[in-house]
């Protein structure tokens, strides 16, 4: 039996960013297990220094090709929360909606063009047009009705135009949101096929006992501000991020890292779903269930059912926070700013965990200091002691090179790691 | 998908396409895979061999190389030369890669070891001035924007499949503005550069009552200081003028002198 191994994966594909992971082992004991960032940084938080207050939710928007939105809206909110701005009713279920539709487009392009083809034997979802096509026009479907929503609501799928401070330019039409309405409804097919689909994927038995640290629901499902808590217990207001987030540097690393009660914790759809299953949609708990993943579940390659769960999730929410909004007429779009002295910080649970923007503004409203937390910088360290146990779960067990460097790869891909974004 | 392809009759080519990125957010390949009621007949007119952020398989053999982002460190100098060697064609894809982007705004610190410990203190961070692709190789094609718009990147690609020469509007966004009947941004408030930006969003962040912030760079014949003079007469301040023509790189030499005049006023 083969029990030394060797993994070098110079910039890891079907991640966004660049990350290197190297295993060694010899004669079946670990020498090396290593997650490495080397992604070039960008330095969004110098870039603002000096900005006046509406830089900041247009540039730091531009961190992330992926969740702009969940960029945008925390930065916003930041701002929003640093004037003494309460956003109304109808800006806030719209900023809801917007965030649930950018968080079904993400989920469903990661699970499906990222995730998905390991599962089912291909190098992407090109050779699956041809093997799956089923498979392809579904992710196409629900991809293309979550792009199309947002264009709608946020004006712009990616950086979107329309979010401001003080709440949106226009509106869209209610026809348009109606419509929007009915084909999220008619979406569920597709999500439960989906559902289906990855019942029969076979997710690696692996589980290292991890912190996960969310926002902490009250009534809802948390997305969107309020207080922050940790499976190990701790519990913090959204303006005491910095005790959560404890970030460090490390050789390694061009991100920043972070840690709480342990060495390493995790943010993202799976810490989301552990700390606040029983805020779920029934509908959504129920699909959960039935695909094995209950609290706590300290499993990382669960996140994939984590992310299909939340998709129905967004896509139940969405219809109701649709209603609400359909029910009464529209009001003023925006609400007017002033800007003063003091700082704020807005924490929104986007695709890949909970992210933070912070800025303490002078009395002109411009930037003395900024401060964006990513989630994915927050579950480098996360990825990196999950790694080291499952080469030492599989150091003895002969399995061939290939085997465990595709293991190690999916194992980071389940984090749906955004890597620049992290290097921000 | 690997059927031949022509067009009227006349069999083409599928050319090798490579995605690559530098100093980015990646949002403009992610834009190449959105658009998804088209996406399979766009992906049928080339061969992708290499798109790390999609697929497994890499390969060097490729005729046509996209690159996002722009260039901030000493090692991707040589990953942009070696993909410019491998290249026939090599295309900047977005406004990071052709004039620096949201990048650059770092350049305008006169300091840059205080920008890199306004962000990590004492830990040693390896980073250089941002520059565009064309500081250090030939560019063969612009892909504006921040982000592309996937309808472009459509266009142009079937215009390099079918041997066409690729155009860009030379007129500003304010042409198409208009065409699309909307209120002139000025009238209601808004700071827009739209004036003097190249079309080819279709006015994109306008229509939605968003001022233009001038990612695509300057149209043909834009009047900087003219645009100036107007935006004054508004009302908007020096400071929102500088905001907007210094975001994105594309009026990198006339934001330097607006900055330059306002630092001695």
């Amino acid at each position: 039996m083969k029990l030394s191994c060797e993994v070098d994966i110079h910039h890891l594909t079907r991640v966004e960013g660049h990350g290197n992971i190297r295993i060694s082992i010899k004669n079946g004991v670990v020498k090396k297990a290593q997650w490495e960032v080397v992604e070039t940084p960008r330095f969004f938080e110098a870039m603002l220094v000096g900005k006046h207050w509406e830089n900041a939710p247009y540039i730091c928007g531009r961190i992330c090709g992926i969740c702009s939105i969940g960029h945008t809206l925390a930065s916003i909110r930041a701002v929003e929360n640093a004037f003494g701005i309460t956003p109304t009713p109808q800006t806030a279920n719209l900023r809801l909606l917007l965030k649930h539709l950018e968080t079904l487009q993400s989920h469903i392009l990661h699970l499906y063009f990222l995730a998905a083809p390991d599962f089912l034997g291909a190098g992407s979802v090109l050779p699956l047009a041809k093997s799956h096509p089923e498979v392809v026009q579904r992710a196409l479907r629900l991809k293309l009705l979550a792009n199309e929503a947002c264009d709608i609501i946020g004006g712009r799928r990616l950086h979107p135009t329309r979010t401001v401070v003080g709440g949106f330019t226009m509106l869209p039409a209610k026809g348009q949101l109606a419509e929007i309405r009915l084909r999220l409804l008619a979406s569920m097919p597709d999500l439960l096929a989906s559902a289906e689909l990855f019942k029969t994927f076979a997710i690696p038995d692996f589980s290292r006992e991890t912190e996960f640290v969310s926002l902490k629901g009250t009534t809802d499902y948390p997305f969107i501000g309020g207080d922050l808590v940790s499976s190990d217990g701790v519990v913090k207001k959204e303006e005491q991020y910095r005790a959560m987030t404890n970030e460090y540097y490390a050789k390694g690393f061009t991100s920043k890292l972070s840690k709480l009660s342990r060495p390493s914790f995790a943010v993202g759809a799976l810490a989301r779903l552990n700390n606040n299953f029983a805020l779920l949609h029934p509908t959504a708990r129920e699909i959960s269930r039935s695909l094995g993943l209950a609290p706590v579940s300290h499993n990382p390659f669960m996140s994939n059912i984590a992310q299909l769960v939340e998709c129905v999730q967004v896509v139940l929410d969405s219809v109701r926070l649709i209603d609400t909004l359909l029910d009464s007429p529209w009001q003023e779009p925006r609400q007017p700013v002033q800007a003063k002295k003091g700082a704020g910080v807005g924490a929104v649970e986007v695709p890949r965990g909970i992210l933070y923007h912070y800025y303490d503004f002078d009395r002109h409203g411009r930037v003395i200091k900024a401060d964006c937390v990513i989630p994915t910088s927050q579950n480098h360290a996360n990825i990196l002691h999950d790694l080291k146990a499952l080469a030492g779960q599989y150091a003895r067990t002969g399995k061939k090179d290939r085997e465990i460097e595709l293991l190690a790869e999916m194992l980071v891909r389940a984090y749906d790691p955004c890597i620049s974004c992290s290097v921000h | 998908m690997n059927e031949p392809l022509s067009y009227l009759g006349v069999p083409l080519v599928r050319p090798k396409v490579g995605f690559f990125e530098l100093t980015s957010c990646e949002g403009c390949q992610l834009q190449i895979l959105n658009n998804e009621a088209t996406l399979l007949d766009f992906l049928n007119l080339v061969e992708i061999v290499n798109f790390r952020e999609g697929m497994s398989e890499r390969g060097d053999d490729y005729d046509i190389a996209f690159v996002e982002g722009s260039v901030s460190r000493r090692d991707e100098i040589d990953r942009l030369t070696e993909i410019r060697r491998n290249a026939k064609i090599l295309v900047a894809l977005g406004s990071c890669a052709c004039f620096g982007g949201v990048n650059q705004l770092k350049n305008r610190f006169r300091d840059p070891e205080w920008v890199k410990k306004e962000v990590y203190g004492d830990f040693p961070i390896e980073s250089m001035e941002v520059h565009p692709l064309a500081d250090f190789v030939q560019v063969d094609l612009e892909i504006f924007g921040c982000p592309i718009k996937k309808e472009e990147v459509e266009r142009i690609v079937t215009d390099l499949v079918l041997g066409k020469t690729v155009r860009h509007p030379e007129y500003p966004v304010c042409m198409e503005c208009k065409a699309n009947e909307n209120l002139c941004l000025f009238e209601l408030g808004e700071p827009c550069l739209g004036p003097v930006t190249r079309a080819g969003c279709d006015a994109w962040c306008p229509s939605n009552r968003r001022g233009c912030w001038g990612c695509r760079g300057p149209a043909a014949a834009a009047n900087l200081t003219e645009l100036e003079k107007i935006m004054r007469a508004y009302g908007f301040a020096g400071e929102t003028i500088l905001d907007r023509l210094e975001c994105f790189g594309g009026f990198a030499a006339f934001a330097d002198t607006l900055r330059a005049k306002s630092k001695k006023a």
